[in-house]
């Protein structure tokens, strides 16, 4: 009978390992099973060199193991001493293939080896997930290998690379680019064209392709692997190939689906979700716990904690207080009233409706990314206006919303328990009133990711803020004089609709009736007009459309498109007939919106007749603006290149505003009708780079721009998500000599960003080499004047704008000509 | 079929919200209108009022004008500090270009009058004439400003610079393999248009866009001489034509690139060297006055 371990540790990234060197110190007897054949694969991935951050500052490291911020070579030296003196039981090359068993007794299977007992299994398994395999027959041939370190080692020999995304390619052409190895390279794509790989790398591609150094198979995919042989499916028939090595890029498995296998739930169906998880980290299948990233918690510091709060749990130490007790009493310091942090935690999830069902584990951790205040009565909470993503519950008292921006005594009241705010955090715009404490209120402010996470992870809650702001949504939509009751008809019809960019929604000629309000993202509406789309207007989140073809009960006159993804909120037009009907009021607003809508249109049209090219030009030009990224950007850098004179006075001025470093690319990107969007940051309403910040440095700041704070930790993450490509990673420079000494002795490497050798040069002599860390365009936020690329334009070519300001018709007709 | 949520400009807006006007245009032309007022009451006092026995730079009208005209020349040389200097603050460069270009040209007004057209070989004069040699390169640099941004950006055809050079030199790479094949005279002519520099050439070459001696064309009009085979066919010669063609339209690209921006500089090659030496002869005219006083 093998040994039955107290504990088995899958997985050594820091939870991991933290974890072990804690059941080793405990004497627990234990097993920590690593896949590679090193510990801690993901940060052993990282470069050379790569200086690793220690966030959050304010958070007390509780492990066996020490860490620092520092560099990747002497952390991962530390841990590997300190797992050595720990006498940890470590099991390296050891893949898991599955859980079986229940708790006291599970039965880890391992690929190629023994299975190993333990009475409790902690996964510790991080997000990066498996390779994918091949699917074909012989896929587990050894000359199938899923990585490449260094193209330079392989000679001679035949090799293909399955793979048509950015890996795959580079890949390919690191083995193609010395003709002196005397590779035979070919690269397989089961499409026609190379899709999902950044354009760069396809120009490469095609180009080594004409110059024959690699084989680009198009529509084929492998059908068999042989010793030697690969046998491809083609579009026309079976061929076999000589193939001594296969590199297989086909992207990665997320670990999902392996925990899920192991029995354990998780929160909801998309991507965003995590395992369902106790206080003590417990998953729904007894006995098996998971912590770390795959958890929801990406930063070193956290998983560490959690890796020896889990061994504490499990050797019964079930009052242990959680690392982060201080930073919590600090925040409730500011709250009215003396209370321990467990009363005040308590206090927030029992009064605040949305975080009822939450565990005492899930507030604190919800409580770290949030903020909680007090307000005296009549105190003003934020202000029309305001930019805002964040979410506010109520915990004690109540708020007034002054729902008539003219007239600050017409108010509706929200209760305690009830939440606010929210249309911001789904629109991403600002926020629609100006709200504030009806008497001595308790609040809890929840950022925009931790409201997110609430929401993807905590059903009910999703339920009660998508219920919640539709109502809102229309009431402050259709103005004031409407209450909660005469919208509850509308409420309870309407449903909610995702829609893919591009995707239409109204189809003109068409006779549905539904009405729609856009919740998130935006439309764009066009109307063939002799025989081509002209575009009309662009309709941001928060407009509501199709209400014509009700009232009037035509046929739709007009199409409308998403611009980007966006959600709409959908009702039957009967219902909104009915609240017309029922509200004179309202109705004369519809109409006399309608009118000027159907005014603008008949413009349009009039000048399509006598200035035909002139429409053409603006509907194009307002499409080529939606193509790159204005319908989802809230305020963009544009160039006019009938006054760009390419003097980069932008570019300079930027980098000498912050830091040394140009966050601007004034030459890149796509131009139409000499209306240039350089790569700038767009500060999208949902920020792409938003989307996986380990330490959430990534920010909407108080003029709406999004920034990065200082506790970025250099992942790259926002640089691979944001589309535009506008984030760059690089370490700031030492400061330059001043203009005047530049000026008269030609000291330093004079206005704008410094080149690379200099940069490097003088951080080598300062002796102070930062961290490469993601850098972006903050609009200049905190600087008198504004952004500095406009202010530092000699002819005005530089642009700041507003979709919904400049995609009208006006604004474009008179810009582009 | 709409409606739109409140469109208002709060604080915030107005601070970010930038006008789409040119520095000629700027602010409805405001400067202009400035520098002709300014022009206007020069010329109407140099008519009003009598100044025995003429008018000349020694009186106290003429002193008048020469104090508004060199305080004129030194803030507009400032513009080139303004340029550099990124401080903070609610100044726009392009207003600052507003009124260097129009006040610099009512200074060919001021400046006149203040001669009282007396004009002579002397340290004086040539104040005066470099401060004209400064204001005709200027006067050209307003032209090509408004003129020639159209035509960088049409050429340029949404590639940047690296674009360019990156082209060619994928085209190079792909004429280099295609030229294998060809006998040593013809593929010496391949290597010479490979082997040129594409930017070690004259600023004559670069103002005109012609360029004698291109071995690129040279090797061009030697392969363009043979069409006995179909075109696309795959005999060396005709894929080195047509890789030489594809090379001489980049290069072209590349060369009217150049043209462009160097046009759109080179007067600054005259204007601040003379703006420099305006503001010696100036401060040699200043000194001399007084000292002779």
């Amino acid at each position: 009978m093998p040994e039955n371990y107290r504990v088995a540790i899958i997985g050594s990234g820091p939870a991991g390992l933290s974890a072990a060197a804690h059941a080793s110190a405990l004497g627990l007897t234990h097993v920590l099973i690593e896949k590679t054949d090193h510990l801690s694969d993901t940060i052993f991935k990282y470069q050379k060199g790569k200086h690793v951050m220690a966030t959050p500052s304010n958070l007390v490291l509780r492990s066996d193991l020490d860490f620092d911020a520092g560099k990747r070579e002497t952390i991962l030296g530390a841990w590997d001493e300190q797992i050595a003196a720990g006498k940890v039981n470590v099991r390296l090359n050891a893949e898991v293939t599955g859980i079986t068993g229940e708790t006291g007794n599970f039965i880890i299977a391992i690929k190629g080896g023994e299975p190993i007992h333990a009475q409790a299994v902690i996964m510790a398994i991080g997000t990066q997930g498996n390779p994918n395999k091949l699917r074909c027959p012989g896929a587990d041939l050894p000359l199938i290998q899923y990585q490449l370190d260094d193209p330079g080692e392989y000679y001679d020999e035949h090799i293909t690379v399955v793979g048509s995304g950015d890996a795959g390619i580079e890949n390919a052409l690191g083995l193609a680019a010395d003709p002196k190895q005397n590779n035979i390279v070919s690269i397989l794509n089961r499409g026609t064209d190379f899709a999902r790989a950044k354009s760069a790398n396809v120009k490469l591609l095609e180009e080594a392709e004409k110059a024959g150094r690699v084989i680009v198979r198009r529509e084929t995919e492998p059908a068999e692997v042989r010793p030697g042989e690969l046998v491809l499916d083609t579009r026309d028939g079976q061929e076999a190939i000589r193939c001594d090595r296969i590199i297989a890029r086909t992207g990665s498995q997320p670990p999902r689906g392996f925990v899920e296998s192991c029995g354990i739930e998780f929160t909801g169906e998309d991507r965003g979700a995590f395992p369902r998880l106790s206080p003590s980290f417990e998953t729904t299948k007894q006995g098996i716990h998971v912590i770390g990233a795959l958890a929801g918690y990406p930063l070193i510091k956290h998983c560490m904690n959690q890796g020896y709060d889990v061994i504490e749990f499990l050797n019964g130490n079930l009052d242990l207080k959680p690392a982060d007790e201080p930073i919590l009493a600090e925040k409730f310091d500011a709250l009215p009233g003396v209370r321990t942090v467990d009363q005040w935690l308590e206090t927030f999830r029992a009064n605040i409706v949305i975080l009822q069902e939450l565990s005492p584990l899930q507030m604190r951790e919800l409580m770290l990314d949030s903020t909680v205040a007090g307000y005296d009565a009549g105190e003003i909470i934020f202000e029309r206006n305001d930019p805002g993503s964040s979410m506010f519950g109520i915990a004690e008292g109540s708020v007034l919303v002054q729902v008539n921006p003219d007239d600050p005594s017409v108010t509706v009241p929200i209760e305690q328990g009830s939440i606010f705010g929210e249309v911001g955090l789904i629109s991403g715009r600002r926020r629609g009133s100006t709200i504030r404490a009806a008497e001595p209120t308790v609040v809890m402010e929840l950022s925009r990711n931790a409201a997110l996470k609430l929401i993807a992870t905590t059903p009910s809650a999703a339920r009660a803020v998508n219920a919640i702001s539709i109502e809102r949504q229309l009431l402050q939509m259709f103005g004031s004089g409407l209450t909660k009751e005469d919208v509850a008809e509308v409420v309870a019809a309407s449903e909610l609709v995702d829609i893919r960019a591009g995707q239409v929604v109204i189809e003109e000629g068409a006779e549905d009736k539904d009405v729609y309000v856009i919740r998130r993202g935006s439309m764009i509406v066009e109307k063939t007009i002799g025989g081509s789309p002209v575009f009309l207007s662009y309709l941001p989140a928060g407009s509501y459309f199709g209400e014509m073809a009700v009232i009037d009960g035509s046929s739709r006159t007009a199409t409308v498109k998403a611009a980007i993804k966006s959600q709409v909120v959908r009702f039957p037009g009967e219902a909104f007939v009915a609240l017309l009907d029922r509200k004179p009021a309202l109705r004369q607003k519809a109409l006399a919106e309608m009118a000027s809508r159907r005014e603008i249109n008949s413009f349009i049209e009039s000048r399509k007749d006598s200035f035909g090219s002139a429409v053409d030009m603006y509907s194009e030009t307002a499409r080529f603006l939606i193509d790159n990224g204005i319908g989802e950007a809230t305020d963009v850098l544009l160039i006019d290149e009938k006054l760009c004179v390419g003097c980069d006075n932008c570019e300079k001025a930027c980098a000498d505003s912050h830091d040394g470093l140009s966050r601007l690319d004034r030459e890149a990107g796509r131009t139409y009708a000499h209306l240039h969007v350089p790569t700038s940051c767009r500060h999208c309403e949902h920020p792409h780079c938003m989307a996986d910040c380990p330490p959430n440095a990534i920010k909407r700041g108080p003029d709406g721009e999004v920034f990065i704070d200082e506790t970025c930790i250099g992942c790259g993450n926002c640089q691979r998500n944001c589309p535009y490509g506008v984030i760059r990673m690089d370490a700031k420079p030492p400061p330059k000599p001043s203009l005047l000494s530049w000026l008269m002795f030609g000291a330093g490497p004079g206005p704008g960003e410094a080149s690379y050798s200099w940069r490097k040069k003088a951080a080598e002599k300062s002796g102070q080499q930062s961290a490469k860390l993601a850098i972006k365009c903050d609009m200049c936020s905190g600087i008198e004047g504004g952004p500095a690329c406009v202010r530092a334009c000699p002819t005005g070519a530089a642009i700041r704008v507003s979709p919904e300001k400049f995609l009208t018709f006006t604004k474009l007709a008179e810009d582009v000509d | 079929m709409a409606s739109v949520p409140g469109q208002e400009m709060n604080s915030r807006e107005q601070r970010q919200a930038s006008d789409h006007e040119g520095f000629l245009a700027h602010r409805n032309m405001r400067w202009l209108k400035i520098a002709v007022t300014l022009c206007l009451i020069a010329i109407t006092s140099y008519l009003w009022i009598d100044v025995t026995p003429r008018h000349n730079g020694g009186s106290w009208y003429g002193y008048t004008l020469g104090t508004i005209g060199l305080l004129l020349i030194v803030w507009l040389s400032l513009l080139g500090i303004r340029k550099r200097t990124m401080s903070p603050g609610r100044w726009s460069l392009k207003a600052w270009t507003s009124a260097h270009v129009y006040l610099g040209l009512a200074l060919v007004v001021i400046a006149t009058l203040h001669t009282g057209f007396q004009l002579g070989w002397n340290v004086h004069t040539l104040a005066y004439a470099l401060m004209m040699l400064v204001i005709l390169s200027g006067a050209y640099g307003i032209t090509v400003y408004a003129a020639l941004p159209a035509a960088l950006s049409n050429n340029a055809q949404q590639m940047t610079r690296k674009e360019m050079v990156e082209a060619l030199a994928a085209i190079d790479r792909q004429l280099e393999t295609a030229a294998q094949p060809l006998g040593r005279e013809e593929s010496d002519l391949v290597i010479a248009a490979l082997e040129q520099d594409t930017f070690a050439w004259g600023i004559g070459a670069r103002l005109t866009g012609r360029y004698r001696k291109c071995a690129t064309i040279r090797a061009l009009s030697y392969f363009a001489s043979d069409w006995s085979r179909p075109v696309g066919s795959e005999e060396p010669k005709d894929k080195v034509r047509a890789l030489l063609g594809r090379r001489k339209s980049q290069l072209d690209q590349i060369r009217r690139h150049m043209k462009i921006k160097a046009l759109l500089e080179v007067w600054l090659y005259v204007h601040v060297p003379a703006t420099f030496a305006l503001l010696a002869a100036l401060t040699a005219h200043v000194i001399s006055v007084f000292y002779y006083w």
